[in-house]
């Protein structure tokens, strides 16, 4: 935050490089101390997210996720909100695109039905963050309270539809029917397939190519644009943003749709592509590994897809643990994401005094009170 | 009057048993966040206090070792807690997103790792756990009504957990409200630069109340797997801690409305097995589920601005920085 002391190299590569470089060596301690050799660990990780056949798919598929749930972070962590809501939105936004399909899927082609769901994919998303944007600009409720609370009812109304009225007939496992086959998002193995070449098979569908064009449309919105210049002016200072005439209660509402959208489109990258059926718990947690992802990528896109391949390699790396070594599971990739949140975000400022004494062009050092 | 009076002191009893983890989180919570410090890492204390509890109750044989592990565990997080936010000024929230998922996963990672079964803890032993306590004149007294059950039934018969989270509350109200230390405490989280000015550290006030956060913490996750429950299953607090933060918010910070929001929020979850199948005239059949997130949507309504504000401490949130 205080800029200036540092040349950029240091505030954009290398802190976050050492940050990063920090989680690992704790996550390699923790290993250590379970009684297997961390670096024997980091290989079967990369082996597993890049090497294997099929892996690359998986690693791109849990990208695609991260992708989605970083950029919503970001979007509203440039007006300073907090949107820890991401799960809750991608629940219901899931729950959107999935009435649409099933809706419709009888009746209509692939083609009309797919682009109506997704966009019904965003827009729950975005009214799921409505009300918390809503009740943090009339009322003053924090968002971060509201939307945790979300993220609970939100589970509980998909758990409920799930095993009532949505679940498949005859059946009891709480899901839904399978779509129509036209009405899901391709798989790029089956594209390839297609035109003749030969792949693993992998969850991995084209809403990769949506999330890339999300984030060409996150920088655009927020760079290039008078709204964009409004949201950031805002993030840096309410009072200044106030003074410029920004309608501070609208914007507060407008970030949380855009964030809650972008959530919410998280969710056809498991509903339309991966399962091509509405399950219960499908987002997996993904919703906060964005804060994780956001937090990495400094909240820019660029940052954000490298951050989102960095924890897909994780994600989809981490699922081979649990095959090569007795005692680590794939939840080791949790106590790396924790301890990412934990470095890069929360501990962001740590490195910052001892850094600009090293490379500080004016270094006027705080005075160090604590 | 038989039946239906004894059905109500048992919902009343499990409604006790259940609130017991609420409690004491939130009254953790209540201390961080009078002193000016977000805790939405209760959540993964709970957690982590639970796992360590039962490992190490488990691994020595003794309840009371299982307890400090547990409280030594609350700690150890609450320190990160307050390493990040105090020291380094770092984002509350996001430090107690960490704290929450740096749990989730080391306690299934360890759980794997010591116990080899998938991340549960063995199933403990009777010694092994804190057995229910009955308390004095429940025989003299279980003949005369109301009251005999009243004892017997819901009051009666609890691990010590319990009554160490009652006490608590009470605890906490003295110690907020009638010591220097608890003015100086609510003062830090109010307006820490008037106690910077008496000449008192914000930092080290903040440190202590994310300890005590911490110890509470650890008291409710030993309660979850070695009193309540009999081991450690992962993923056992359950949104426990999210709940107990919603009923600090419900209670507008203050010990004993939390502790009625805590009630409410463990009479909601004892009733929801009840209720279910249960046809309620006018409305029909209440799913469970339904009754399940009502704490949220209650706190939701509340932030909603229905029963009165709910306005939290002036500098939560905002890291102190001492003026030279």
């Amino acid at each position: 935050m205080r800029k200036g002391t540092l040349p950029p190299w240091v505030d954009i590569g290398l802190i976050p490089l050492l940050n990063l470089m920090m989680a690992f060596g704790v996550a390699g301690v923790v290993v250590a101390l379970i009684g297997e050799n961390p670096l024997n660990a980091l290989m079967v990780m990369i082996d597993g997210a890049f090497v294997y056949p099929g892996s690359l798919g998986y690693t791109l598929y849990y990208t695609t996720n991260f992708i989605f749930a970083g950029l919503a972070v970001a979007v509203a962590f440039h007006a300073k909100l907090f949107n820890i809501g991401g799960e809750g939105q991608a629940t219901i936004g899931g729950l959107g695109a999935a009435l649409v399909v099933l809706a419709l899927d009888q009746y209509l082609p692939g083609l009309l039905i797919i682009p109506v769901a997704i966009a019904a994919a965003a827009l729950f998303g975005a009214a799921w963050a409505f009300l918390p944007g809503f009740l943090q600009a009339t009322r003053g409720s924090h968002v971060v309270i509201t939307t945790i609370m979300f993220n609970f009812i939100a589970a509980g109304i998909l758990v409920t539809l799930l095993t009532g009225v949505l679940i498949r007939e005859g059946q009891s496992t709480p899901q839904t029917r399978d779509f129509a086959d036209g009405a899901t998002l391709p798989k790029v193995h089956e594209i390839a397939r297609g035109l003749g070449f030969e792949m693993a098979s992998s969850p991995l569908n084209i809403s990769i190519l949506l999330a890339l064009a999300a984030c060409v449309g996150v920088w655009v919105l927020i760079w290039r644009t008078p709204f964009g210049y409004r949201l950031r002016t805002f993030g840096e200072s309410e009072p200044a943003a106030r003074y410029a005439g920004v309608g501070v209660a609208s914007m507060i509402v407008i970030t949380m749709c855009i964030s809650g959208g972008l959530a919410g489109l998280m969710s056809i990258n498991d509903v339309l592509g991966a399962q091509e059926k509405l399950q219960i718990n499908f987002t997996s947690g993904f919703g906060f590994t964005g804060i994780a992802v956001a937090l990495m990528g400094r909240s820019h896109p660029v940052g954000i897809v490298l951050a989102s391949l960095l924890f897909g390699a994780l994600y989809q790396g981490g699922a081979e643990l649990s095959f090569e070594f007795r005692s680590i599971d794939r939840d080791m990739v949790l106590v790396i994401q924790g301890l990412i949140i934990l470095f890069s975000g929360a501990l962001a400022y740590m490195l910052e005094a001892p850094l600009s004494r090293v490379f500080g062009k004016r270094a006027k050092l705080q005075p160090e009170a604590v | 009057m038989g039946d239906i009076w004894l059905d109500a002191m048992q919902i009343m009893a499990s409604t006790l048993r259940l609130s017991t983890p609420l409690i004491l989180c939130a009254m953790a919570g209540l201390f961080s966040e009078r002193a000016g410090v977000v805790d939405i890492g209760l959540e993964g204390k709970l957690l982590m206090g639970a796992f360590a509890a039962a490992a190490a109750a488990t691994l020595t044989g003794s309840p009371w070792a299982g307890l400090a592990a547990g409280i030594g565990a609350g700690v150890a997080l609450a320190l990160i807690h307050g390493f990040a936010c105090i020291t380094h000024r770092g984002d509350q929230i996001v430090s107690g997103v960490a704290i929450n998922i740096l749990a989730s996963g080391l306690t299934i990672v360890m759980g794997i790792a010591l116990f080899s079964q998938g991340g549960q803890s063995p199933p403990l032993q009777r010694d092994e756990r804190f057995q229910p306590l009955d308390l004095p004149f429940t025989d003299t007294l279980a003949g005369v009504p109301i009251v005999g059950d009243l004892l017997g039934t819901m009051l009666s018969g609890h691990n010590i957990l319990v009554y160490v989270a009652l006490s608590a509350v009470p605890v906490t109200w003295f110690v907020l409200f009638s010591t220097a230390f608890g003015l100086r405490l609510r003062a830090a989280g109010e307006a820490p630069e008037a106690v910077d000015s008496a000449g008192y550290s914000v930092a080290w006030l903040r440190y202590r109340a994310v300890i005590i956060a911490g110890v509470l913490c650890g008291i409710a996750g030993a309660y979850l797997s070695i009193a309540h429950g009999g081991g450690f299953v992962r993923e056992m607090s359950a949104g426990k801690g999210y709940i107990a933060l919603a009923a600090l918010i419900f209670g507008k910070w203050r010990p004993v409305p939390t502790l009625l929001a805590c009630l409410l929020f463990g009479a909601l979850e004892s009733s929801a097995s009840r209720l279910s199948n249960v046809e309620v005239p006018l409305i029909g059949e209440i799913p469970v589920d339904v009754i399940l997130i009502a704490p949220y949507v209650l706190t939701v309504v509340l932030l909603a601005g229905f029963f009165g504000r709910a306005i939290p401490p002036r500098a939560l949130s905002i890291p102190y920085v001492k003026e030279r």
